[in-house]
């Protein structure tokens, strides 16, 4: 059986206090490549927790978080900056792109520190920008992209590496409907080109188009086996 | 290696990325770039001026002490401990006879000679003390000069016409003189006339003019002047007047060969006069060594602070720059920090932006200072001197300025949480 891209191991989150919060409670899961897996909760249920400790922008206080096999919680900062630039692509609510860099560069930004070749950088940048409809838009700022388009240009960053898990976070919370309805057609199309995402929303809809869905309420990671597909 | 399973490179920033970046993120903001860097532009600049306005200066005084007063020597005759002569008559000159001689015997002499000023019994119809009405064909104003020959030859007289004062004309104490040529122009005495033996009258005594010369490298520099051998001078008028500041004392010019002025100084006295040595005060040159770093002292001591303060305001600007692009770019921060970067990379970027502003207003600031020293030089038409040990590395003290202040945001930025980074937006 092959290696789950990701195998939370009793993994949980404590905001040291006063008062202390326990913002996740030791939870087991596993995702396989090719997984297209939703998170779904209320505000303050503890989503962002969990994307920031499977985008290893956070550390756990106890268990332990594979990727890859490998296990995360015995890196130090430079291997787990290494996974996090090439395993992880992460795309934001909010886009998080450079406002004075043109679409081409905020890409190559995300290859800035995996030492690349230039010439592979801007070949691979250019490559990702046109796989999600943007191939024609390289040297446009973000100012002058509407808000599907910044979001696209967040989804080439994220996957410019080629990762081996690509994470959303509320990647629809600032796009209108018919731009969420673009995203999340280009979101299947990605795992059926064979990523494994992870998205977490609070949109019912957006969870629909995954296949699998985990709710997360106070802390407490579960998964709803009826999910299916809308 | 802590774990060599991960099977990736380890994240690094190249240092081509990292100027990239720098660039950017000036060009980003090019009018705070440009506040920023006034501070290192001002100290900078300050700097390069102050040190070339200095070299400048102090090369133009040594060149000319070095072209005529560094090879002029003189002597005083400051007159008996004890005034021995008659009552009513000047003690003998201190200069011995045969002055001259005795001079050209020390190395590095190429003329001397005593001379003093001349002045009239009183209750002559004098127009000025010190100065000759002169009668001829019309009447002019000049000083009159005693010169022995040696004297004439260290004056460095531009012949137009005829000849310096000769040994022969001295020793026999001939009326015969060597006048300039405005005195000659003004009595109508013109060069093609001297072989006709026209005469200048002094108070009614006829002198013969045997020369007429256009200008002189010392003593008779400047304004109006008739030399006459000064054995005349003795029989006719006496002996001059001794003491330092009387004006008319007996005096020895000594040209010397370049740089031994110091040298010859230091011999004269003695040489001239070795029972009374003291009698004699010689002025040499000054040291244009000690005064060029005399000029250097003084000027740059005072400006070079004032540049230091500048860097000073520039660096505390560019930090402050630099801290507040930090507080502005959490955002960024914590995305770079995503894509993979280490602290390490994002305080190398924060440094590397802040030594590129340094930079930039060092360079700026050089070329600031050196432009107005040339300007100065040029209004001065004098020669502008920069030492390139100076001025070629001044940008990087702009660097050096950029660097340091950029070292506090760097460590701030590299300190950034990426999870408060990315929750800040």
């Amino acid at each position: 059986m092959a290696t789950p891209v990701i195998e939370l191991r009793g993994l949980g989150r404590t905001y040291p206090g006063p008062p202390a919060v326990r913002a996740l409670r030791p939870a087991d899961l596993a995702i396989d490549g090719g997984d297209y897996v939703a998170v779904t909760g209320p505000s303050g249920s503890g989503k962002s927790t969990l994307l920031h400790l499977l985008g290893l922008l956070d550390t756990p206080t106890e268990g332990s978080y594979l990727l890859d096999g490998v296990d995360t919680s015995e890196l130090g900062d430079r291997d787990r900056s290494a996974l996090r630039g090439r395993r992880i692509g992460i795309v934001f609510q909010s886009f998080h792109l450079l406002p004075y860099r043109t679409a081409m560069e905020n890409v190559l930004l995300a290859e800035m520190y995996n030492q690349t070749p230039r010439g592979a950088r801007l070949r691979a940048a250019a490559e990702a920008l046109g796989a999600v409809g943007l191939g024609h838009r390289l040297d446009a700022l973000p100012t002058t992209l509407s808000g599907g388009e910044c979001q696209r240009v967040a989804i080439a960053r994220a996957l410019v590496n080629r990762p081996s898990l690509v994470l959303c976070d509320e990647p629809t919370g600032n796009l209108d409907s018919r731009n969420a309805a673009a995203l999340m057609k280009l979101l299947d199309e990605l795992n059926a080109a064979g990523y494994t995402i992870l998205v977490i929303t609070h949109d019912a809809q957006v969870a629909a188009h995954a296949g699998r869905t985990i709710e997360i309420s106070d802390g407490v990671l579960s998964e709803r086996m009826d999910a299916g597909h809308a | 290696m802590r774990s060599p399973g991960i099977g990736l490179p380890p994240p690094r920033l190249a240092a081509r990325d990292a100027a990239a970046e720098a660039i950017a993120g000036i060009v980003q903001r090019p009018g705070r770039a440009v506040l920023t860097m006034l501070g290192t532009v001002l100290g900078v600049g300050a700097f390069v001026a102050v040190l070339g306005l200095t070299a400048t200066g102090a090369g133009q005084i040594s060149h000319q002490f070095t072209v005529l007063e560094d090879t002029t020597v003189t002597v005083e005759d400051n007159g008996p401990a004890n005034n021995v002569a008659p009552p009513g008559a000047n003690p003998a000159i201190g200069f011995p006879a045969d002055a001259d001689a005795i001079a050209d015997h020390i190395d590095g002499v190429a003329a001397a000679g005593v001379w003093w000023p001349v002045t009239l019994p009183d209750g002559e119809d004098i127009p000025v003390t010190g100065s000759l009405a002169l009668s001829a064909t019309a009447s002019q104003t000049a000083s009159l000069l005693a010169a022995s020959p040696g004297a004439v030859a260290a004056m460095g007289l531009s012949m137009v016409a005829g000849s310096p004062l000769s040994a022969y004309e001295n020793d026999t104490a001939q009326h015969v003189a060597v006048i300039d040529t405005t005195t000659a122009a003004q009595l109508g005495i013109s060069a093609a006339r001297l072989p006709s033996h026209p005469a200048v009258f002094v108070d009614g005594v006829a002198f013969t003019v045997v020369g007429i010369y256009r200008s002189a490298q010392r003593v008779v520099t400047d304004g109006s002047a008739m030399l006459i051998p000064e054995t005349t001078a003795l029989a006719d008028y006496g002996n001059p007047q001794p003491g330092i500041g009387t004006q008319d004392e007996a005096q020895m010019v000594i040209a010397t060969r370049t740089g031994a002025a110091q040298a010859v100084a230091r011999q004269i006295a003695a040489a001239e006069l070795p029972t009374d040595p003291s009698r004699l005060v010689v002025t040499s040159p000054p040291n244009p060594q000690n005064l060029q770093s005399e000029v250097s002292g003084d000027l740059t001591g005072l400006f070079l602070i004032l540049a230091l303060i500048s860097l000073l305001i520039g660096a505390v600007g560019i930090a402050n720059t630099t801290l507040v692009a930090v507080l502005e770019r959490t955002e960024e921060i914590g995305l770079r920090r995503a894509v993979g970067a280490r602290p390490r990379h994002i305080a190398a970027q924060f440094l590397a932006e802040s030594t590129a502003l340094g930079t930039l207003g060092g360079l700026i600031g050089t070329c600031i200072g050196v432009t107005i020293v040339v300007m100065f030089a040029t209004a001065k038409d004098w020669t502008a001197v920069l030492n390139p040990v100076y001025t070629l590395p001044a940008p990087l003290i702009g660097s050096a300025v950029g660097l340091l202040a950029g070292a506090y945001p760097a460590l701030r930025a590299a300190r950034t949480s990426p999870l408060a980074a990315l929750r800040h937006a």
